[in-house]
């Protein structure tokens, strides 16, 4: 099972998260964002990023927690709650996210 | 953080667990699959007491490089662990109480001091540490 982005072919499991994290780039994103039925806007792409940034940094995709903790901080309160990342990634943040972001299928339940 | 939980109402459940790491980083899954669960307590706010004796005293040194081993190095994910019980003791929301703890003679035996280590520890003599074993409700071993 692969996708097909700019002539390259790029492996990913049954669910849809590739296997492969350093094969990431912006047009897969936007591929796997599709198939989502996700229309990425600047606020999906902060959240895209921080996972990334965060994943990079830690070797570990961030729990829910520290994930609305981070979005309050940079977007403000109103922004800062489970609602406002169900509204972005109705199928669950932390797992439709980090399949955009190429980051591995999170243990935890969102 | 009202609002984040959606799925298991833990509210009024909480024991004290204690984990013990005594292996080696690499080489097996233990370190990695008992780090996994410390990150899972912290999801269920529960208290936690983060223990390194024997050689697992090497899984928080400094300048792993697993790289030709084929695993992944895991070894930046303790710093989540250090957030967790600093978010812990900052955050008035939080009730969970954590604790990172080295045994004194598993460090000395290795040559270790808490300079070497990723991140801030509180040392325990294995006197002390056994009398903390006492008071946990729920010890995992790995």
């Amino acid at each position: 099972m692969s996708y097909e982005v700019n002539g390259k072919t790029i492996e990913h499991d049954e669910e849809g998260y590739i296997t492969n994290i350093n094969e990431w780039e912006l047009d897969l994103a936007r591929a796997i964002a599709v198939d989502e039925g996700i229309d990425m806007t600047d606020e999906h792409w902060e959240v895209v990023n921080f996972l990334r940034e965060y994943y990079s940094e830690y070797q570990i995709a961030p729990a829910v927690r520290v994930l609305v903790k981070a979005i309050k901080k940079k977007l403000g309160a109103d922004k800062g709650s489970n609602k406002y990342l169900y509204e972005l990634f109705p199928y669950g943040p932390a797992k439709q996210a980090c399949k955009i972001a190429g980051l591995p299928k999170p243990t935890g339940c969102i | 953080m009202e609002d984040t939980e959606t799925m298991f109402d833990t509210e009024g459940v909480t024991k004290n667990f204690m984990f013990l790491n005594r292996k080696a980083p690499y080489g097996t899954i233990y370190a990695q699959e008992v780090l996994e669960l410390v990150l899972i307590s912290a999801a269920f706010e529960q208290n936690a007491a983060i223990v390194f004796m024997d050689d697992g005293v090497y899984q928080i040194v400094k300048g792993h490089d697993p790289s030709v081993s084929g695993m992944k190095n895991f070894s930046p994910t303790y710093k989540v662990v250090e957030m967790e019980k600093e978010d812990a003791e900052e955050d008035e929301d939080i009730d969970m109480v954590w604790k990172i703890i080295v045994e004194k003679e598993s460090m000395e035996a290795r040559g270790l001091s808490t300079d070497d280590f990723i991140i801030n520890v509180e040392v325990l003599g294995s006197q002390e540490l056994s009398a903390l074993m006492a008071e946990q409700d729920v010890v995992f071993g790995g």
